[in-house]
C-alpha cells in the first residue's frame, strides 16, 4: 500500500518508474498467441510461450544439436525405421498426473488424429507407437525419416496431460495442462498470459522466477519504452534500427542470434495466368532480378546492417549451408545482359507485398534496385489475410514472403520445393530436386544429407522459384539486471538458469 | 411516455438487424480464406476441408447469417476462430476496459470543454472568446493518432513519466490504472472537449439573452450569481443530452486510440478481428457498440423529453 | 479521429431563405478566422497543384546514403526510411489527402444527398428504408466499416476514398431529408405544386435551391473529417500505398522510427493538422455567412 502511495506522490510531480515485482519475469511478445494447444496452434509467438509452459521430449542446444528434456535418451533401429526412446522419470503434469509412455503414445496419437491439428504432416513418416515399458516407448516409421527429430523437439514433441486433453477435447486451449517450468494461471486476450511457477518441475532448481507474464505490444518503439521504463524486464524481437540506441543505454542489454528461417521473394513458376509472364516463365528474368539487389545494401537501409545476407534456404552461418553457391554481388550489366539474353529489354513484375511498413520499405528498395537494372516492379500491397489466400492459391507474379525457420533444413526447402507439397506456392515441380530432396530425409547421416541438400541448393539458385535475401537476427532487449539467458537460433526464451541480479 | 419509448424501440430493432445483416455480408465478401489463415502450415485440402465445416463456411451465406442469429438471440455469439473463446467471453472482458476509456475521457472532456465555454460566452467577443475558440477548433483539428504517437514520444519515450502501453483495472490497481489511461483518455477526450466547449457556449450565448436572465440582471442579482445559478443551470441540459450521444460515438471512437495505446480494449479486438478474419468477434463486436451507440442516443432523447418542460406537456 | 459522421456540428435544419451570395461573400470577407482558414486551404490547394512546378527532387528518387538526415540545407525537412526527401513527399503527398477529402465528399453528396431528397419528398415507405439503412450506417462505427470495407476492395488511395466517402454518406442523407421535410411544406413550394409543377421540377427548381447553403457547409466540414479519416486508414496500412506518397501512409512508416526520426513524424502530422483546421474555420465561416438568422 506504501508503495502505491508511494507512486502517487511520484506521479503527482510527473515520476513515475513503477518496478515490476522482484519475482515476476515481464516478457513483451511482438504478437498475441493463438490457441495454447501445441496441436492446434499455429504462431511464432505461441511458441515462446510454450518453452515456458511445455516441455518437450528432446530439446535443443544454441548449436542445434539434440539433448534430452523429457527423453533421456533415444536409439535408431538399423533400418532406420524405429526409434526407441527412454523417458524421465519423476515427472509430472501440472494437474499431477504422471508423465510416462502412455502419456507419450496418448500424445502422438493426438497429434496425428485430432481433426483440428496441425502437426499431422509433421507425423506422415509415423506407423505407430509401442508402449514397452513404463517409461519407454517405440515409434513404428513406414520410412526411414532423418527429419522426426526435428518435430519432436518443436511443437509435435510436446507432451500435454492426456487426462486434462482428454476431459477438454478441442476446448484444451482455454486451459492448457502441461508438464514444463511454469503452469497456467490466466489468460486475457490480447492483454497478457500469465504463467506460475510450477513447484513439482522436474528441474525447479534452474528456475529463479515466480511467475512470468506474456505482454503482446506490437509496436517496437512501444515496446523499447516500457522496457526503458521497467514497465516489463525483457522483449522479443527489437527493430534492428533501434539496436544502436539499445546498446548505448547502460540499463538494458542486446542479444541476438541469426534466426533459422529465411526472407525473400517468392515467384509463381507454375499456375494460372501470373505464372506465364517474363518472370514465371524465365529463370534468366529471375536470375536478372537477383543479380540486380544488392543484398548487403538492402541490409544496411532496412536494418543498418543488423541482420544476415543470404542466398539459400538456411544462412551462411548454418552447417547446412552450400559454400560452392555464394551470395551473389550486385551487377546490373550482368542482369541487363540476362535480360537480353532471355529476350527482354526491360519486364514489368507486379510483386504482393504484405502492407506492413517495414515489408513496404524493403519492397521499396528492391523496387529501385531493381529498376536500375530495367527491371519495373509495381508493388501491389494487400493485407496479410490476403496476401496468404493469394499465394496459396497461384494469384501472384512475385510475393514478398518469409519463412520462421525449422531446427532441420528438411522444413525449409521440403514443403517449397517439392512437387504439390503443402507450401509449395510457387508450382516448382522439378523431379530431380524432388528425389534429392526426398532422398535427404532418409539418407543414412549428416554428411550424406548435406550433400543431397548441396545438389538441390545448386540447382535451386539457378532456376530460382524462391530469390533468398536475407537472414533475419532474433534480437532481444532486456533490462541488464537480468542474468543467465542464452540467445538460441529458434527465437525462443528458455527461463532456466535466467535470474535477477541482487 | 412509455408509447414513445416503444415506438422508438421499434425502430431501433430493425436498424440492429440491419447492421448485422451488413457487417455479416461485408465480412463474408471479404477476401482472405479463414480456414487457410487458421490451418497456419497445415494447407492439405482434407484439414482445411474440416475446418470449414467445423465453422460452417461452406453452408450459404443466408443459412450461416439464420444460424449466427439464432444463436445470437439465444445470448450465444459463437466462438472466436482465433483463439477458441467463446466471443461473449471475449466481449466481456474487453468492454469495461473501453469503457473506462470512454469514462475518463469524458471526465477530461467535462472539465475542459463546460468550463471554457462558459467562459467564452460570457467573455463573448474578448481576446478569451476568440483564443478558446482557436483551440477547440485545434483540438478538433488535430489528427488523435499523430496526437497520440507524439504524445509516446515525449512523455514516454523522452521523459520517461507514463507507461507507453498496457492496461490495469482501476479497481484492481487505481494508481497504476490512472498512470496507463490519462494519456489515451486525453487523446479520446480532445475532439470531444472541443465540440462540449462549442456547444456550451453556443448554449450559454443562447441562455444569456433569455427573458428571465435579463429580469434576473435587472433585480440586480450578482454578475456572478446570474451566470451559475440562471443561465449555467439551464444550458445544462442541452449540453448533458448531448453527452449521451458523444458517448455513443466515443465508444467507436476508441478503436484508433487502444491500437496506438496498446490498450486491449473493444477497438483493439475488432480492428485485429477484421485482419485476422475472425469473424464471430467482428460480428458480435460490431452488434454490442450498435446497440450501445442506438442505446445511448435513446437516454439522450429521453433525457431531453424528461428534462425539458415544454416537450413534457406535449404528452 | 473523428469518431463519426454525425458529428453535433451539423447545420440546424430550419429552412428559410438563404441570404444571398453577395452578401454572403461579404460576410465571409469580414470573418477573420474564416480568411485564416481559407488562406491555409488554398495555400495547400495551390501546393497540391503546383507540385510538378515546384523546384523539388522526385518525390520517388531513393538515395542509399542519405537514409533518415535531419532536417539541411540540402533536404529542408529532412530525408525518410530510403533516403527520399520529405519537402518533396510533403508537395506530392499534399495531392492525396487533399484528392481523398474532396473526393469523398464528393461520393458522400452524389449519393447522400439524392438519397435525402428522396427519403424527405416522397416519405412513407421510401423514407422509411433509406432512413433505417441511414440509421444502420451511422450505429456502425465508422471506421470500422471503414476499415472493412478497405479490407475488402484492397488498400490503395482509391478504395479508401470509396470506403470513406460510404460511411460520410448517411450524414449527407439525414441533413438533406431534415431540410427537405421543413422546405416542403413553405408557402412556394404550395404555390408551386398548385400550378401543376412535377415532382422533378419541384425538387431542382425550389427544394434544391434551398438545400443547398446547409450543404455546401456540411460538405466543407466534412472535408475536414475525411481528410482525417484517410490519415486514419492509410496510417493503418489501407489507403496510399507507396512508393506513392499521403501524409498518412508517410505518418504509418515515420512511426516506427520516432525516437531515431522524430522529422518524420512531425511534418505529416503538422500538415493535416494545418490543413484540416483551414477546412474547420472554413466551414464555420460559411456557416455564419450563409446563416440567415443572424445579421
Amino acid at each position: 500500500m506504501n508503495r502505491k502511495l508511494l507512486a502517487g506522490l511520484m506521479l503527482g510531480v510527473g515520476l513515475s518508474v513503477t518496478p515490476a515485482l522482484a519475482a515476476d519475469l515481464r516478457i513483451a511478445l511482438n504478437s498475441d498467441a493463438d490457441m495454447l494447444d501445441p496441436d492446434q496452434s499455429r504462431t511464432f509467438v505461441g511458441r515462446i510461450v510454450y518453452a515456458s509452459l511445455c516441455d518437450k521430449l528432446i530439446d535443443i542446444t544454441p548449436e542445434l544439436k539434440m539433448i534430452p528434456q523429457l527423453a533421456t535418451s533415444w536409439s535408431w533401429s538399423d533400418d532406420g525405421k524405429t526409434l526407441t526412446m527412454e523417458l524421465r522419470e519423476g515427472v509430472t503434469f501440472h494437474d499431477g498426473e504422471p508423465f510416462n509412455a502412455e502419456a507419450v503414445a496418448y500424445n502422438i496419437e493426438r497429434s496425428m488424429t485430432l481433426p483440428e491439428s496441425k502437426r499431422k504432416s509433421e507425423f506422415t513418416s509415423v506407423e505407430s507407437t509401442e508402449v514397452t515399458g513404463e517409461y519407454e516407448i517405440k515409434f513404428h516409421l513406414k520410412n526411414a525419416d532423418a527429419t522426426l527429430m526435428a518435430q519432436l523437439a518443436d511443437r509435435g514433441g510436446m507432451m500435454i496431460s492426456p487426462k486434462a486433453a482428454k476431459a477438454a477435447g478441442a476446448d484444451f486451449p482455454t486451459n492448457p495442462v502441461c508438464s514444463g517450468p511454469f503452469k497456467f494461471k490466466e489468460r486475457v486476450a490480447q492483454d497478457r498470459i500469465v504463467l506460475t511457477k510450477f513447484d513439482k518441475y522436474w528441474n525447479a532448481d534452474k528456475i529463479h522466477f515466480d511467475s512470468v507474464t506474456f505482454l503482446p505490444i506490437p509496436d517496437t518503439t512501444v515496446r523499447l519504452a516500457n522496457l526503458r521504463s521497467g514497465d516489463i524486464d525483457m522483449l522479443e524481437r527489437l527493430a534492428a534500427t533501434d539496436l544502436t540506441s539499445a546498446k548505448a543505454d547502460s540499463k538494458l542489454k542486446v542479444e541476438s542470434a541469426t534466426s533459422l528461417g529465411y526472407q525473400g521473394i517468392t515467384v509463381n513458376v507454375g499456375r494460372g495466368e501470373a505464372a506465364k509472364k517474363p518472370l514465371g516463365q524465365s529463370k534468366l528474368v529471375r536470375q536478372a532480378l537477383s543479380y540486380a539487389i544488392d543484398r548487403e545494401a538492402l541490409n544496411q537501409v532496412v536494418f543498418e546492417g543488423a541482420f544476415q545476407p543470404g542466398n539459400q534456404q538456411v544462412s551462411p552461418a548454418s552447417p547446412w549451408y552450400n559454400k560452392d553457391v555464394p551470395i551473389p554481388a550486385r551487377d546490373v550489366e550482368k542482369a541487363k545482359a540476362l535480360l537480353k539474353e532471355a529476350g527482354f529489354d526491360r519486364v514489368e513484375i507486379e510483386y504482393s507485398v504484405p502492407n506492413n511498413p517495414v515489408q513496404l520499405q524493403i519492397a521499396q528498395v528492391v523496387q529501385a534496385m531493381a529498376a536500375e537494372a530495367n527491371i519495373d516492379i509495381k508493388i501491389v500491397s494487400k493485407e496479410f489475410a490476403k496476401l496468404l489466400d493469394d499465394d496459396s492459391s497461384g494469384n501472384f507474379e512475385a510475393s514478398q514472403l518469409g519463412w520462421s525457420g525449422r531446427i532441420d533444413p528438411d522444413g525449409n526447402i521440403h514443403a517449397f520445393a517439392v512437387c504439390g507439397a503443402g507450401m509449395n506456392d510457387s508450382a516448382y515441380c522439378n523431379p530431380e530436386v524432388d528425389k534429392l530432396l526426398n532422398d535427404a530425409r532418409v539418407a543414412p547421416d549428416d554428411a550424406a544429407r548435406k550433400a543431397l541438400y548441396d545438389k538441390a541448393s545448386k540447382i535451386l539458385d539457378e532456376e530460382l522459384p524462391i530469390i533468398y535475401f536475407y537472414h533475419l537476427k532474433w534480437i532481444w532487449a532486456l533490462s541488464s539486471k537480468i542474468e543467465g539467458f542464452v540467445p538460441y537460433p529458434d527465437g525462443m526464451i528458455r527461463l532456466e538458469n535466467m535470474k535477477l541480479a541482487d | 411516455m412509455l408509447s414513445y419509448i416503444a415506438r422508438r424501440l421499434a425502430v431501433i430493432i430493425p436498424t440492429l438487424i440491419l447492421v448485422s445483416i451488413f457487417i455479416f455480408t461485408l465480412q463474408k465478401i471479404l477476401p482472405g480464406d479463414p480456414a487457410l489463415a487458421l490451418a497456419g502450415e497445415e494447407r492439405d485440402a482434407a484439414t482445411l476441408e474440416f475446418i470449414r465445416e467445423k465453422y460452417h463456411l461452406n453452408d450459404p451465406i443466408y443459412l450461416q447469417y439464420i444460424n449466427w442469429a439464432g444463436s445470437a438471440l439465444k445470448g450465444d455469439l459463437g466462438i472466436s476462430l482465433r483463439t477458441n473463446e467463446p466471443v461473449t467471453k471475449l466481449i466481456g472482458s474487453k468492454l469495461p476496459v473501453t469503457i473506462q476509456l470512454a469514462v475518463m475521457a469524458m471526465i477530461i472532456a467535462f472539465l475542459v470543454g463546460v468550463p471554457a465555454g462558459v467562459l467564452s460566452a460570457v467573455k463573448k467577443g474578448t481576446v478569451v472568446d476568440y483564443l478558446a475558440n482557436i483551440v477547440a477548433l485545434s483540438g478538433l483539428s488535430i489528427p488523435n493518432f499523430w496526437l497520440g504517437i507524439m504524445l509516446i514520444l515525449l512523455v514516454s519515450v523522452n521523459l520517461g513519466w507514463l507507461p507507453a502501453s498496457g492496461f490495469e483495472s482501476i479497481f484492481v490497481d487505481p494508481v497504476r490504472s490512472l498512470q496507463t489511461m490519462i494519456m489515451p483518455a486525453f487523446v479520446l477526450g480532445t475532439s470531444l472537449a472541443a465540440t462540449l466547449m462549442r456547444h456550451t457556449r453556443s448554449a450559454m450565448l443562447g441562455v444569456l439573452k433569455a427573458d428571465y436572465v435579463r429580469t434576473a440582471r435587472s433585480k440586480g442579482v450578482s454578475e456572478h450569481a446570474v451566470i451559475i445559478k440562471h443561465a449555467f443551470r439551464n444550458a445544462l441540459l442541452p449540453i448533458v443530452t448531448l453527452s449521451a450521444v458523444l458517448f455513443g460515438q466515443l465508444l467507436a471512437g476508441a478503436v484508433l486510440t487502444e491500437q496506438i495505446f496498446t490498450i486491449p480494449g473493444f477497438g483493439k479486438l475488432i480492428v485485429d478481428a477484421v485482419f485476422t478474419r475472425d469473424y464471430a468477434v467482428v460480428q458480435g463486436v460490431v452488434l454490442c457498440t450498435a446497440i450501445g451507440f442506438l442505446g445511448m442516443n435513446l437516454i439522450a432523447d429521453i433525457a431531453y423529453f424528461l428534462l425539458n418542460p415544454r416537450m413534457r406537456s406535449m404528452l | 479521429m473523428s469518431a463519426a459522421f454525425d458529428t453535433v456540428d451539423t447545420v440546424e435544419p430550419e429552412a428559410l431563405p438563404p441570404r444571398s451570395g453577395n452578401r454572403a461573400w461579404k460576410k465571409l470577407k469580414r470573418n477573420r478566422s474564416a480568411l485564416v482558414g481559407l488562406v491555409l486551404v488554398s495555400f495547400f490547394v495551390l501546393i497540391a497543384l503546383a507540385a510538378p512546378l515546384l523546384p523539388v527532387p522526385d518525390p520517388a528518387a531513393t538515395s542509399w546514403t542519405a537514409v533518415r538526415k535531419a532536417p539541411s540545407a540540402a533536404h529542408w525537412l529532412g530525408t525518410d526510411e530510403i533516403g527520399r526527401d520529405i519537402l518533396s513527399r510533403m508537395i506530392w503527398g499534399a495531392r492525396a489527402s487533399l484528392m481523398a477529402g474532396v473526393v469523398s465528399v464528393i461520393i458522400a453528396v452524389l449519393i447522400g444527398v439524392p438519397l435525402g431528397l428522396l427519403s424527405g419528398y416522397f416519405g412513407k415507405w421510401i423514407d422509411q428504408i433509406i432512413s433505417r439503412i441511414a440509421d444502420a450506417l451511422l450505429a456502425t462505427p465508422f471506421l470500422i466499416l471503414a476499415i472493412a470495407l478497405a479490407a475488402f476492395l484492397g488498400p490503395s488511395l482509391t478504395n479508401a476514398m470509396i470506403a470513406i466517402g460510404l460511411s460520410a454518406m448517411p450524414v449527407f442523407i439525414r441533413l438533406t431529408r431534415g431540410q427537405v421535410l421543413s422546405v416542403k411544406t413553405e408557402d412556394f413550394v404550395e404555390g408551386a405544386r398548385a400550378v401543376g409543377l412535377g415532382n422533378g421540377a419541384i425538387i431542382f427548381r425550389y427544394i434544391l435551391p434551398n438545400v443547398f447553403a446547409p450543404i455546401l457547409v456540411q460538405a466543407t466540414l466534412t472535408i475536414a473529417t475525411a481528410i482525417i479519416a484517410e490519415a486514419s486508414l492509410s496510417f493503418l496500412g489501407l489507403g496510399q500505398q507507396p512508393p506513392a506518397p499521403s501524409w498518412g501512409s508517410m505518418l504509418n512508416v515515420a512511426k516506427n522510427f520516432l525516437t531515431q526520426a522524430p522529422w518524420m513524424a512531425w511534418w505529416p502530422g503538422a500538415a493535416i493538422f494545418l490543413v484540416v483546421l483551414g477546412f474547420n474555420l472554413l466551414g464555420d465561416g460559411l456557416r455564419d455567412a450563409l446563416d440567415p438568422r443572424e445579421s
